[in-house]
């Protein structure tokens, strides 16, 4: 093995060098690009070279920009809504069925094919069981004499609809994840309680639950940074309407920038994303490095 | 999920409830399928049945319909050329992070954490500019192609990560002591044990990128368009063929369906990964 040592040396950078290649052209650079639009003006149908820079312009109109607030508030609304029914609905399933069930897997494999399928898909599936002239849901409410929903059609009710649709699509994960959990609970720990006189309801509350917080606390995360890049499913379902009772940042950003063709201004709005999504991931880190450190006592 | 000491025996209301949430979980699904092999009377009937004469006509109609062939293919294409490439130089790049110390690599390490959390909306914007005025690859398949493998290559090489870990260094020590250099010892010894990570990692991208919709519906034209960004042109007509939109949506959904049945342990690894471990 002749020229081993010096081929060792540069070897980590030939592993290296078509991804870094792949990511820098694909990820990094367009971002760059994006924090430079966001100083400019720029209109689809020109080269970017005829770009105008307008320095903070495009932040300053969007900070001043009604529609940008409606949007950031629906974002926070719909993530907040979404995390919260997910996270009680998931955990309060597993402590449920934190039992010896049989055919667990085929449930676990049916659980998650909500997730499996394009979210354009299941958008489709949500627009069409909300029809409120054949949709099944609507047909249901008849059939049971009650008045119709307008699902989509009313301000209120379609960020609910929405919202709907996500927590039908990813209570799983959160379920899963906390069933999961329950299950690698040390048996000592409950056993212990159980001798101690602790009643069923006590031994969740102060045993298992405070056991299971940290994994539950990243996956409501993870949930949190996905619920600020859904996309599809509003897109498919509402278009972000009716009004902009729907219309969540990536949307607007979208809306913004092929539909208002203001490309300077849907960058910043893009980077005002970003920097929320960062911002979220850091808390990720934080909190699995916590856990990360609570386990390694144990 | 094993019997330990503490886990309480089933009773039938947990049967029920789980039953439940398969329905519940399943329905939607089962919906779409339905509708897809119904007649156009049958779907606006005003009452909806799960039980009905099935028809196929939808189907012919769809994949009849030579557009639908066509973006059917490219979706084909994106997908799988997109995953091939991610996998070559996810496995790569994981292999270099786990078993090298060299310069930049807690820089590598954690650039690939941040750029999995970055939402596809933050790149249409830039992505579009520098696709259609730079580089030349608006609306063609090899655009769609480069932003998908760059986008599903920190995901793969983080999953990977920890499958390399595992295979035992001494294995690799023993390949070099009989010569072999460091691309042999990858190519013949590493990546031949890892194959069910490899074989997960595969399943993940091909799902996200068969899947994809906002970077597609700016890239592409009416040439080079995927499945759904069909869709969403098809649902905003003025006469949704309830029918044939079914009909394309399960299309769209059979790959990743049938993935699911036949690894969903891996899949479920994959997915609940992000949360057990960073």
């Amino acid at each position: 093995m002749p020229s081993r040592h010096g081929l060792n040396r540069a070897s980590p950078y030939f592993f290296l060098a078509p991804a870094a290649a792949v990511a820098l052209v694909g990820l990094v650079y367009p971002m760059l690009r994006s924090v430079w639009l966001s100083f400019h003006e720029w209109s689809i149908g020109t080269p970017p070279e005829s770009a105008r820079f307008v320095g903070l312009e495009n932040y300053r109109w969007l900070l001043a920009d009604d529609s940008f607030w409606i949007s950031v508030g629906v974002s926070m609304a719909f993530a907040v809504a979404v995390v919260i029914l997910e996270v009680v609905l998931g955990v309060a399933l597993a402590l449920v069925l934190d039992r010896d069930l049989r055919g667990t897997s085929l449930f676990r494999t049916i659980f998650i094919l909500p997730m499996m399928i394009a979210p354009i898909v299941v958008g489709l599936i949500w627009r069409f069981l909300y029809n409120e002239q054949f949709g099944p849901l609507s047909q249901a409410l008849k059939a049971l004499g009650l008045p119709g929903i307008p699902w989509l059609s009313s301000p209120d009710m379609a960020l609910i609809s929405v919202i709907i649709a996500d927590v039908w699509q990813w209570t799983p994960f959160i379920f899963i994840l906390a069933l999961a959990a329950l299950q690698g609970l040390p048996a000592s720990a409950i056993e212990a309680a159980r001798i101690d006189g602790a009643t069923r309801w006590q031994t969740t509350l102060y045993i298992k639950l405070p056991l299971i917080a940290p994994v539950i606390a990243v996956a409501a995360l993870l949930r949190l940074i996905d619920a600020f890049k859904v996309l599809e499913v509003i897109y498919i379902l509402t278009e972000g309407g009716p009004g902009l009772s729907t219309e969540i940042l990536s949307l607007h950003i979208y809306k913004t920038a092929f539909v208002s063709q203001q490309l300077g201004r849907a960058s910043a709005l893009s980077n005002l994303l970003l920097l929320i999504v960062l911002m979220l991931t850091l808390l990720l880190v934080l909190a699995r490095s916590l856990r990360e450190r609570r386990a390694g006592k144990e | 999920m094993s019997g330990t000491a503490t886990t309480r025996r089933a009773t039938p209301f947990s049967y029920a409830v789980i039953i439940l949430l398969a329905m519940l979980s399943l329905g939607p699904i089962l919906v779409m399928i339905a509708t897809s092999l119904k007649t156009k009377p049958e779907i606006f009937s005003g009452s909806f049945s799960l039980i009905f004469m099935p028809t196929l006509e939808n189907y012919r109609a769809v994949l009849g319909d030579s557009q639908n062939a066509r973006y059917l293919t490219n979706s084909l294409i994106v997908a799988t050329v997109s995953t091939f490439l991610t996998l070559v130089f996810g496995c790569m790049a994981a292999y270099a992070i786990v078993r090298f110390r060299f310069f930049g690599r807690d820089v590598v390490s954690g650039g690939t954490l941040l750029m999995r959390m970055v939402p596809p909306a933050v790149l249409t914007v830039p992505v579009f500019m520098i696709w259609t005025y730079e580089f030349g690859l608006s609306n063609s398949l090899s655009g769609v192609i480069l932003v998908y493998t760059a986008i599903n290559l920190p995901f793969v090489i983080w999953i990977l990560q920890s499958f390399i870990a595992q295979v035992p260094p001494a294995l690799e020590e023993a390949a070099r002591i009989d010569g072999a250099n460091d691309f042999q010892v990858f190519f013949l010894v590493v990546l031949p044990m890892i194959k069910p990570g490899l074989a997960a990692a595969a399943i993940f991208t091909f799902r996200i990128a068969w899947n994809e919709f906002i970077l597609a519906l700016v890239l592409t034209n009416r040439f080079t368009r995927t499945m759904p960004v069909k869709v969403s042109l098809f649902i905003n007509e003025h006469n949704i063929e309830w029918g044939q939109i079914m009909a394309i949506g399960t299309l769209i959904a059979v790959p990743p369906l049938v993935f699911t049945f036949l690894a969903s342990r891996q899949i479920i690894t994959g997915m609940t990964a992000g949360a057990v471990k960073g």
